[in-house]
């Protein structure tokens, strides 16, 4: 399984935009060359220990051409720990699917909504919105990328093969994936390192607008402002956030112009945390929240159930609303949707 | 005698049937069963008393009950006799709010005076032990127990300000300032009496009422959970969050289920703070004090979600017993061994050979008692009780590591009978004869729980 | 029908931690054979344990083990607040075990008495047959068929709400017949062990309903919702549920009741059932409902379920209903609850205690909110 990687498109890049956009490293033109072209080669860069691993650089390179998995590639190759080791380890375990998880595995008809490993959202899609959907979720059906913030590539690959042959055996052709990640996983990722997918992927934004879309006529415009808040894994499909204009054009939603959406969008922190660097997480996390306050929304709105675990309370202090796309969306056709994990 | 305890308690509140009889034979932990001849369940001090001179006079032995969940079979009576439920007695006679304390009968529940206290003093609060809420919060504090304060204050013996005895002779006696003044407020500056009852394990007497301390309780609770793997980092962990003065409670737990657990010691902080600005504050002077130890990559923090962090901040902490269960048979029981946290590493390392050893299932669970003074280090061992070899090995486990705590220089807490010989065997001799000279002098005719800190 | 779990595989497992004797908070005794007995063998610990012994025979059956197993109200607030795994099985495993015992001729005197009763006459006390021939409106094609349960059927108190009950039904237009001849649906039978009589009254009761051509039962009694509901697989609505679509719908049009409400959970109703908000709907609709320390799931039980409103095990003046009315009196002046045993035990235990507590059926105070 390899990584489909051109050093020399990279020899030959004209932009570099893969380090010059980063918002971490403010990289000059120049060092930007020097350090991606030591990274093509394979040597050891400082790029390898000052990368936060916020996927950005996928999304930044013209030539898909896979900056960023092939900087994790060289982390682990290098032996960088970005997080404390016991951390790394602790969680490489936590989520390696167990006997009871394989044994979870049913067939539940040809199209499922994956939660990933997001028990606590089982009662949001609890909805009209996910109606006759069944439900597939756990360490077996988990895409393992979150360790692409470990240096940990190799434990994504080895597990890869075994999450498809999983999600296979419940016996679907189409897959909605609920989090942005594991459309990614099934999209970029496999693409990446050339592995066979045999089902459909649909991601929650393109569900969501044809669900919305059929359905317009059950929908009431909300007429309110959002700040939204783009996760890292959004950087593996950036089409899908076309998409989610489209589903905020069908409920009546504002998406606030700020500083740190789209292209700019930024961590929500909730990795740093983990790596032990608090002073970052506060940083981001404190510049994050000011902006989306600044931009005037009412609500902060999330589809990673990560970063929402991460700022909602940061956000609700601010005065804003703290809501998943898909409970906005639920909003929309009159469901009050239950605060994640509250039940 | 049946009739004499029924004109005492009550016809309803005394019993001789199998039934009672089979259950007041045994606790929840490994001790084999041994059959009382009568249950009372006295309702007050003056019951108590009469009980007792009774006792005296068939020369019978008392043994007084709480919670029954020592796991150490201390509310067996070894020379059978009567056991005393003590939970009729379960009245909350006084809090005083501003000096801190509360004055309770023995009977009353360690779950009874926290939602009480909840209820009417919101900003008091004890020092909830992890046991399951029936214990009692007296004879929690007699036994040397410890709590979610106790790495502020110390050992819940320590917080007990006074005490109403009954004697083994029948006599009522109150020891700390109760003995002088109408207020509970400590057990200075008079001769120590306390020390009479507590660590005894009944054998001295029954407390009917104890004056404990109460302690401020802050809106904010936090926790956060360090992780190392390596057993040598952790007293100096320990030592370093000691040492900033802003953690509440530090406990730690090792364990080889679920799989991710196993190889990894957690280190448990908790902060708690009446702003939001104190609770940060504490919790990033906890952090650098831990910083080397993140940077060099050997420690991290646990990601707590919100359901975690839930089940780490609830008093007690309920999802405990379940460990009862991990050999699906319903039990388990530990050693606690106190000892100095220096001895993290050793008591690990040792507990670890003992348990692969002898095969057993484990967990180890540490609490630190005082600014890192000592440490209550569990060496938990889970057992299927319908099955008697899983039993066997898990009291061969005890026993064993009984004989390993000493030998390292601890000391078993509320050691089973073969421990509390164990522990008397390494006694200094002259205390011995003090405990002996004790015993012999409060209790002549030997009724009070006969059989526990027994010398030849 | 409910299957018999296999105790044996379960009953070692307690660990006697006592987690089941409290409510969420912890503030009080919530098993009410433990409340009134305190003894370590009247809680579901205790229990459990015995079971197991007399299973291994280490402890032979006596009238006193019968008692203890029979003290037991089925309340399940055990199974609300154990921690272990098993919760959800302990109940079924006092009544499988009392299912054992019955096989044996194992029954306490009364207990016996009380299955005796039922299989001849198709109540508890032995009383006459065709109880509900004073309503006069026999069953006949009608949507509901409302069946009053042997409590209300018999005891005056309960009959009262009964009356209550129906009044409102005719001030709404509901669509309902009674069985003049009804025998009890058996729950009682049911949880108490004694299957084959249970199954013998679904029977009987069930041929009736054919014959009749019973579709949909309307019942007052949440122990009889319950069988109908889980053991019959029929469909069961229990009066507060009807009442208040009724008045949700303005098709009865209330006005408001004076004086401080609470509300008293029956067991068959919100901890077996899950039924905790109607009741409390209607009630915030009409009056100022105040909730008691221990409500919903934390509610603490009146002593009568499992047959011990006629047993009355749980009696006496440490019984369980008389604590219940105590706590009730610091909390309100109007005790409704929405259980014929309940208000039966309830107001009793009122009368003993000598409060000045007015215990009502849900189904009165509604009815004084329509006449107001
Ligand atoms: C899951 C679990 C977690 C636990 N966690 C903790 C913990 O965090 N901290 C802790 O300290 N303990 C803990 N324990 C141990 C134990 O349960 C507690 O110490 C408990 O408080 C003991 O109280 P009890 O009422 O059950 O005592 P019992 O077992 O009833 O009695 C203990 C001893 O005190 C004597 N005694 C009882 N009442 C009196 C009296 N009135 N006068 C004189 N002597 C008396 C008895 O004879 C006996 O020797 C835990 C136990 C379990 C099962
Ligand atoms: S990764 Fe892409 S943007 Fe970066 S240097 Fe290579 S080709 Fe250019
Ligand atoms: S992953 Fe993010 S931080 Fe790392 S190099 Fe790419 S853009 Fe920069
Ligand atoms: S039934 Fe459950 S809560 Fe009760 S004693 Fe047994 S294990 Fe503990
Ligand atoms: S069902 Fe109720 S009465 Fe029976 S043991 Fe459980 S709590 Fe006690």
């Amino acid at each position: 399984m390899e990584l489909r990687f051109d050093p020399d498109r990279c020899i030959a890049c004209d932009s570099y935009a893969c380090l010059v956009k980063c918002q971490y490293l403010n990289y000059d033109f120049e060092s930007a060359r020097e350090e991606r072209i030591k990274i093509a080669k394979g040597e050891y860069s400082r790029v390898l220990e000052e990368c936060k691993t916020c996927y950005a650089c996928e999304e930044y390179c013209p030539y898909d051409n896979h900056p960023f998995y092939r900087i994790v590639e060289l982390q682990e190759q290098y032996g960088i720990n970005l997080a404390p080791k016991p951390i790394s380890k602790q969680l490489v375990k936590m989520y390696a699917a167990k006997e009871k998880d394989l044994a979870a595995i049913r067939e539940v008809g040809s199209k499922a909504l994956s939660l990933c490993l997001f028990p606590d959202l089982k009662d949001n899609v609890k909805s009209k919105l996910f109606e006759g959907l069944p439900v597939i979720m756990g360490r077996q059906v988990f895409c393992n990328l979150v360790y692409l913030h470990f240096a940990n590539m190799s434990v994504i690959k080895e597990r890869a093969r075994q999450t498809i042959e999983n999600i296979r055996k419940y016996g679907v052709d189409e897959l909605v994936c609920f989090h942005d990640e594991c459309y990614g996983f099934f999209n970029s990722y496999a693409r990446a390192y050339g592995i066979d997918v045999p089902f459909k992927t649909v991601h929650l934004y393109e569900y969501l607008y044809n669900w919305l879309k059929e359905n317009e006529d059950r929908i009431r415009k909300l007429n309110v402002k959002v700040a939204y808040q783009r996760n890292c894994s959004n950087r593996l499909s950036p089409e899908t956030d076309r998409m989610l204009d489209k589903v905020f054009e069908l409920i009546g939603v504002e998406r606030a112009e700020r500083e740190y959406d789209r292209e700019n969008g930024i961590c929500c922190g909730a990795v740093f945390q983990m790596w032990g660097e608090y002073e970052l997480a506060e940083e981001v996390q404190k510049k994050n929240v000011e902006d989306m306050v600044k931009s005037g929304a009412r609500f902060a709105v999330f589809n990673c159930p990560m970063c929402y675990v991460a700022l909602a309370e940061r956000t609700a202090k601010a005065g804003l609303m703290p809501i998943l796309v898909s409970d906005l969306c639920r909003l929309a056709v009159g469901e009050m949707p239950k605060i994640p994990g509250r039940g | 005698m049946y009739e004499e305890l029924k004109a005492i308690v009550g016809e309803e509140n005394v019993s001789k049937e199998p039934e009672e009889l089979y259950i007041y034979s045994s606790d929840p932990g490994t001790m084999p069963p041994v059959k009382p001849d009568y249950v009372v369940m006295p309702k007050t001090t003056e019951e108590v008393q009469k009980i007792v001179l009774l006792a005296n006079k068939h020369k019978v032995p008392v043994v007084p009950m709480g919670g029954a969940l020592s796991l150490s079979g201390l509310v067996r009576p070894l020379k059978g006799g009567i056991v005393v439920d003590m939970k009729r007695m379960d009245r909350i006679i006084e809090v005083n709010e501003r000096a801190r304390y509360a004055v309770i009968e023995a009977g009353v529940s360690e779950g009874k005076l926290k939602a009480y206290l909840d209820k009417r003093y919101p900003s008091l609060r004890i020092s909830t032990p992890d046991a399951p809420p029936i214990a009692s919060v007296t004879a929690n504090a007699l036994i040397h127990g410890s709590g979610r304060l106790s790495q502020i204050y110390g050992f819940h013996s320590e917080m007990v300000n006074g005490m109403e005895v009954v004697l083994p002779t029948g006599e009522v006696c109150r020891v700390g300032s109760c003995s002088v003044s109408p207020y509970w407020f400590s057990r200075s500056p008079l001769p120590d009496l306390a020390g009479l009852f507590i660590g005894w394990f009944g054998r001295t007497g029954i407390v009917t009422k104890l004056g404990i301390k109460l302690f401020p309780k802050h809106r904010y609770r936090d926790v956060m959970i360090f992780v190392t793997e390596n057993p040598s980092y952790v007293s100096d962990v320990i030592w370093r969050v000691a040492h900033t003065e802003m953690a509440e409670d530090i406990t730690v737990w090792a364990q080889p289920k679920p799989e991710w657990a196993e190889g990894f010691q957690h280190t448990t902080i908790y902060v708690t703070a009446d702003s939001e600005e104190e609770l940060e504050f504490k919790e990033k002077i906890i952090r650098n004090a831990l910083m080397d130890y993140i940077k060099q990559k050997e420690g991290g923090f646990l990601y707590l979600t919100p359901g975690m962090k839930a089940m780490f901040l609830q008093e007690p902490m309920s999802q405990l017993v379940r460990f009862a269960d991990v050999r699906k048979g319903g039990g388990f029981e530990y050693v606690g061994a106190i000892l100095p946290v220096d001895l993290f590493d050793v008591a690990y390392q040792k507990g670890l050979e003992i348990v692969e050893r002898l095969g057993v299932d484990w967990a180890f669970s540490i609490r630190i008692i005082g600014r890192s003074h000592c440490m209550m280090f569990a060496y938990a061992y889970p057992f299927n009780r319908a099955d008697e070899e899983d039993v066997e090995r898990a009291r061969k486990a005890l026993h064993e590591t009984n004989k390993a705590v000493l030998e390292m220089g601890g000391i078993p807490w509320k050691a089973e009978v073969p421990a509390q010989q164990l522990i008397l065997e390494s006694m200094d001799e002259g205390a011995r004869r003090l405990i002996k000279r004790v015993i012999e002098m409060l209790d002549p005719n030997g009724i009070m729980n006969p059989g526990n800190w027994e010398v030849e | 029908m409910m299957e018999k779990v296999n105790y044996a595989e379960i009953v070692h497992r307690c660990f006697r931690c006592g987690y089941c004797k409290f409510p969420s908070d912890y503030s009080e005794i919530n098993c009410p054979s433990y409340a009134k007995y305190r003894f370590e063998t009247y809680f579901s610990g205790g229990r459990m344990w015995l079971i197991r012994a007399w299973m291994n025979e280490e402890l032979e059956w006596s009238e006193h083990l019968g008692e203890i197993m029979y003290s037991c109200s089925t309340c399940r607030n055990c199974v609300e607040h154990c921690v272990f795994k098993f919760n959800e099985q302990l109940v079924d495993v006092f009544i499988a075990a009392r299912s054992d015992m019955v096989e044996r001729g194992q029954v306490p005197k009364k207990v016996g008495e009380f299955f005796s009763n039922l299989a001849k006459f198709g109540n508890p006390w032995g009383y006459a047959a065709r109880r509900l021939e004073w309503v006069g409106r026999d069953y006949a094609n009608n949507e509901f068929l409302l069946h009053a349960g042997c409590v209300a059927a018999y005891d005056d108190r309960a009959k009262r709400s009964l009356k209550a009950l129906l009044e409102l039904l005719d001030a709404a237009g509901v669509d309902y017949g009674v069985f003049s001849d009804e025998i009890c649906e058996g729950n009682e039978a049911m949880v108490m062990g004694e299957f084959g009589l249970f199954e013998q009254l679904m029977e009987q009761n069930r041929r009736r309903f054919e014959e009749r051509g019973v579709k949909k039962v309307l019942t007052p009694d949440p122990h009889a919702f319950n069988a109908f509901k889980n053991y019959y697989g029929m469909d069961a609505v229990h009066h507060t549920q009807l009442l208040w679509n009724l008045v949700k719908s303005s098709e009865l049009k209330v006005g408001r009741v004076e004086g401080r409400l609470t509300y008293h959970d029956p067991c068959f109703l919100g901890r077996w059932n899950g039924v905790y908000k109607e009741p409390r709907k209607l009630l915030s609709r009409i009056g100022s409902l105040y909730e008691m320390p221990r409500n919903r799931k934390n509610a603490f039980c009146c002593g009568g379920g499992s047959g011990n409103f006629y047993t009355d095990y749980l009696g006496g003046r440490d019984s369980p209903a008389r604590m219940r009315v105590r706590e009730a009196a610091e909390t309100a002046e109007i005790l409704v609850t929405s259980c014929p045993v309940c208000l039966m035990m309830l107001d009793n235990a009122v009368s003993d205690e000598g409060l000045e507590l007015d215990v009502r059926d849900i189904s009165e105070v509604v009815l004084e909110a329509l006449k107001s």
